[in-house]
């Protein structure tokens, strides 16, 4: 069966490149692209959320 | 699914102004989701706060609010809670408002046991107004007011809240997340002043002058420093050395302040 990708959104107007969604996922999807953050590696996603939870300028949405 | 926050927040008022790192954005979302867990009526729910960074956090939320005098967050939610006792009242502020120019109003807060929730982000230093220290600066540590080193020794906020007669404290850090909006769910549910330290960042004016690198390495200290209450008991005092016991600290129940001044009112109108 086919694993079901979740979607990560991020708000770019609202990201301020603090880099805690990038260190702290522990499959490490997110890279800074600039000064905001982006989706690397979405198939290693586990949806653990951490980076939403942390995220503290509301700029990442997981949808599972 | 994502936790839809923006359903508790004003239309329009992010990005918020809180610094790249900082550790507030992560309380507030600790907090949306305690008001959503408890399925708190927003318009029976004031969030109060005094002066800071941290008590910017009322303006973003879609609750009454109220953006008070410096320190004064405790004073002004009093009367809010008096004159209308069915009211959820949760304040938040920081570590200076709350515990230097809020000091008193704080204690007393305690002492009366009204039943409100005092959310204190504890990032160790007056971010806002320029980096002086706090009076939960750690010793040694520099701020703009202290070039050379902090020479006093700082609070402990919950054992000042124990000891003022808070009826609930807990105790949480901004890394760990998770924890946060459970401390609140609790603190809000418990009949009583209730206190929740949350051990904040601030990577601008308190990690740069304190040899931080990053947010990372400040959050990381977050984690290290925090051991749970139940695995403490286990730990002997030298392992506990340097260490912050979080979770819930202290949990009593002793009569509420409403519900005796209500008793006032009748004795008076007899």
């Amino acid at each position: 069966m086919e694993k079901k990708l979740p979607t990560i959104e991020i708000i770019e107007k609202y990201c301020k490149g603090c880099h805690i969604c990038v260190e702290f996922c522990p499959t490490k999807v997110l890279e800074m692209k600039g000064f905001v953050a982006s989706v690397k590696n979405l198939e290693a996603c586990i949806k653990c959320m951490q980076c939403e939870l942390r995220c503290p300028d509301f700029a990442i949405k997981v949808s599972a | 699914m994502a936790f839809d926050y923006d359903k508790y927040i004003r239309p329009g008022k992010l990005p918020h102004i809180w610094c790249p790192g900082c550790g507030h954005g992560i309380v507030m979302k600790g907090l949306i989701r305690a008001i959503d867990t408890l399925g708190l009526d927003k318009n029976n729910t004031a969030i109060v706060s005094g002066i800071g960074c941290a008590s910017r956090l009322p303006g973003y939320l879609d609750c009454c609010t109220l953006h008070t005098a410096h320190g004064r967050a405790a004073a002004f939610a009093t009367g809010v809670k008096m004159a209308k006792p069915e009211m959820n009242v949760i304040l938040c502020g920081g570590d200076g408002d709350g515990t230097a120019i809020g000091g008193n109003h704080f204690i007393h807060a305690c002492r009366r046991n009204i039943d409100m929730t005092y959310i204190i982000m504890n990032n160790n230093i007056y971010g806002m107004t320029g980096g002086q220290f706090s009076p939960c600066t750690p010793t040694g540590a520099k701020a703009s007011t202290t070039p050379y080193g902090n020479p006093d020794p700082s609070f402990d906020v919950a054992q000042l809240a124990i000891g003022a007669g808070a009826t609930f404290v807990a105790r949480g850090t901004a890394y760990h997340a998770t924890q946060i909006d459970k401390l609140i769910v609790e603190a809000i549910q418990h009949k009583g002043f209730s206190v929740v330290e949350i051990l904040d960042d601030c990577p601008t004016t308190y990690g740069r002058r304190n040899k931080f690198k990053s947010v990372i390495e400040m959050m990381n200290r977050l984690k290290d420093v925090a051991v749970p209450v139940k695995a403490a008991e286990k730990m002997t005092a030298e392992q506990l050395q340097g260490k912050i016991i979080t979770g819930v600290l202290h949990k009593v129940e002793k009569p509420e302040y409403t519900t005796e001044y209500a008793k006032v009112i009748e004795r008076a109108q007899k």
